[in-house]
């Protein structure tokens, strides 16, 4: 344990960190380099947001991390546990209890609050990369405001499936000047980064990016005149176990019956829901 | 009288790859062809000067290496050119020069204004996207966002280009050489630029698809009273299309004059020599 610093990185990494956030802050949806730090779990599965997560985590702080919306899950476990250890902080599956939240593929049900911040582990951060391979190139597109790539994504996937076809990672405009690309959350979640009163961040740890929403941000997902942004539908659906019908919702089937049933991804919010409702 | 005004200007575009010396940035510096043979710079335009006028087709004749493509490359922007001024008669009446705008507004003058077919339709499409996708994206690039809109306008330009419809969500990498090249001229009109830059469009097809593909660009020039730089090699392409032509040789204009003219009775000895190897 001694062995550590606190929170694991060194002092000076930790400042280089916070200093590529307070600069992502500073320029909603810009991409601020970073360099990105070894650290004891591969890149690709969450380098990014645990690396924030770390320099920003404080003796007060409390921990709440969700993989897939699963807060038990193995990845999310062992992330609050390298935390944990190297701090000694209190973890979290309560939402309303973390003041900081880590997080891929989902925001959490629960609406965020001032006091919070939603870190989000992005995996590919670049929204132009799919239509420009060279980062030369994307950089200056960026500075130039030049977006129509994103939109020819959005357009190639109508013309191949009547609809955009984008379920995560649907790109968005930041205070109308950005187009960034909100990390692997599906397209329920866009709205929730739009006029959010938590700050969100977002870390790519392969590709060495940060950047960030600042707390009341305009936050537009990218549409077409005639093909405006919708987010997933449920319709006709609830959660098996509450019956909620406006959250997020996963597709199991039954291995015995075969029967398809659903239930709510964000499994913490599940979980306080029916104790609520059993009045615990 | 009425002088009608060029819509196209480039007054003296250089472009050198290589920093130049004290041996090549002489007047009457001794080069071998385009190339210094101290300083390794090689001068790929030098001094150029072209006047295009509306609705008319300028062809540019030479060999390879003569500076043809960098002259095409440099007016859509692919290339910075070195020194030299262009005026666009649709951009600002004609009053700036388009070489030293800002990225954006090149861009804007790119997606707006031109229209590029290349001779490789690797450069001008993106080959694993949808044809009609292809042909939107300079729609998209010059601020269309009605997804309606884009595909009827695609539709009508496949249709004229003579691609059936209902290959149009094919990729192009999926069709022959002439009908990519036919994507890419229906790309290159889909945001109706008063300019058409046609850089060898038909060299590596074979003849009955050149016939159709020249066939379609000379309809689209009477119908639209577009006016194109139609570059090439080749002088029966040049022939058929082009009103006036002008004859380049190591990055420099060697000759000018209405096509029949250069073809008939050509005065400088590399064009005299070009002509008469036409079989």
């Amino acid at each position: 344990m001694s062995k550590f610093p606190f929170a694991f990185l060194d002092e000076q990494s930790k400042k280089e960190i916070r200093r590529a956030v307070l600069k992502g802050v500073a320029i909603p949806g810009y991409q601020v380099p970073f360099a990105s730090r070894e650290i004891p779990i591969g890149r690709g599965w969450g380098t990014g947001g645990l690396q924030i997560t770390l320099a920003l985590v404080g003796q007060n702080d409390v921990l709440k991390v969700i993989d897939q919306g699963s807060d038990e899950s193995v990845n999310a476990e062992n992330i609050k546990k390298l935390v944990q250890k190297t701090t000694g902080i209190e973890t979290t599956i309560h939402t309303s209890e973390a003041t900081l939240i880590q997080s891929r593929h989902r925001i959490p049900e629960v609406p965020l609050r001032s006091d919070q911040i939603m870190i989000l582990q992005v995996p590919e951060p670049e929204p132009l990369r799919h239509v420009e391979r060279s980062e030369f190139k994307t950089k200056q597109m960026h500075a130039e405001k030049e977006y129509s790539g994103a939109y020819l994504l959005l357009f190639e996937q109508i013309m191949r499936y009547g609809q955009t076809s984008e379920g995560a990672d649907y790109p968005v405009y930041v205070h109308n000047r950005y187009v960034m690309n909100p990390s692997p959350i599906p397209r329920f979640d866009n709205p929730k980064i739009h006029q959010s009163d938590a700050l969100v961040l977002f870390g790519a740890g392969r590709e060495k990016k940060i950047y960030a929403v600042p707390p009341y941000t305009n936050v537009e997902s990218l549409a077409f005149d005639d093909y405006p942004f919708e987010v997933e539908a449920f319709e006709g659906k609830a959660c098996k176990a509450t019956g909620l019908t406006n959250v997020f919702l996963d597709e199991f089937t039954d291995e015995e019956t075969g029967e398809t049933y659903y239930l709510c991804n964000d499994t913490s919010y599940m979980q306080e829901y029916l104790e609520q409702k059993r009045g615990i | 009288m009425h002088v009608e005004q060029p819509i196209l200007q480039i007054r003296n575009l250089s472009k050198q790859y290589g920093e130049g010396c004290t041996n090549c940035l002489q007047p009457n510096a001794k080069l071998e062809k385009n190339f210094c043979p101290v300083c390794k710079t090689v001068f790929a335009c030098k001094d150029v000067s072209i006047d295009l006028y509306r609705g008319e087709i300028l062809g540019i004749v030479g060999e390879s290496g003569s500076g043809k493509s960098t002259l095409m490359k440099s007016l859509y922007f692919d290339e910075e050119v070195t020194t030299g001024e262009g005026y666009l008669e649709d951009f600002n009446n004609g009053s700036l020069n388009i070489f030293t705008q800002s990225g954006q507004q090149k861009r804007y003058i790119r997606n707006s204004l031109l229209g590029m077919v290349y001779q490789n339709p690797m450069l001008g499409l993106k080959m694993s996207f949808s044809s009609i996708s292809n042909i939107a994206e300079k729609q998209i690039a010059a601020g269309n966002r009605h997804v309606g809109h884009m595909v009827s306008r695609s539709n009508e330009l496949l249709d004229q280009v003579n691609i059936p419809l209902k290959r149009s969500k094919e990729p192009p990498k999926n069709f022959s050489g002439g009908m990519q090249q036919r994507v890419q001229i229906a790309k290159a009109l889909s945001s109706n630029p008063p300019i058409l830059l046609l850089d060898e469009v038909t060299t590596g097809l074979d003849l009955s698809v050149q016939a159709s593909v020249l066939d379609l660009i000379k309809t689209i020039q009477r119908e639209l009273q577009i006016s194109m730089i139609v570059v090439s090699h080749d002088l029966a392409v040049i022939r058929m299309l082009a009103d006036r032509t002008i004859v380049m040789l190591n990055g420099q204009i060697i000759e000018q004059g209405l096509t029949d003219q250069i073809l008939e009775d050509p005065q400088h000895a590399y064009t005299q020599q070009l002509v008469y190897s036409l079989l």
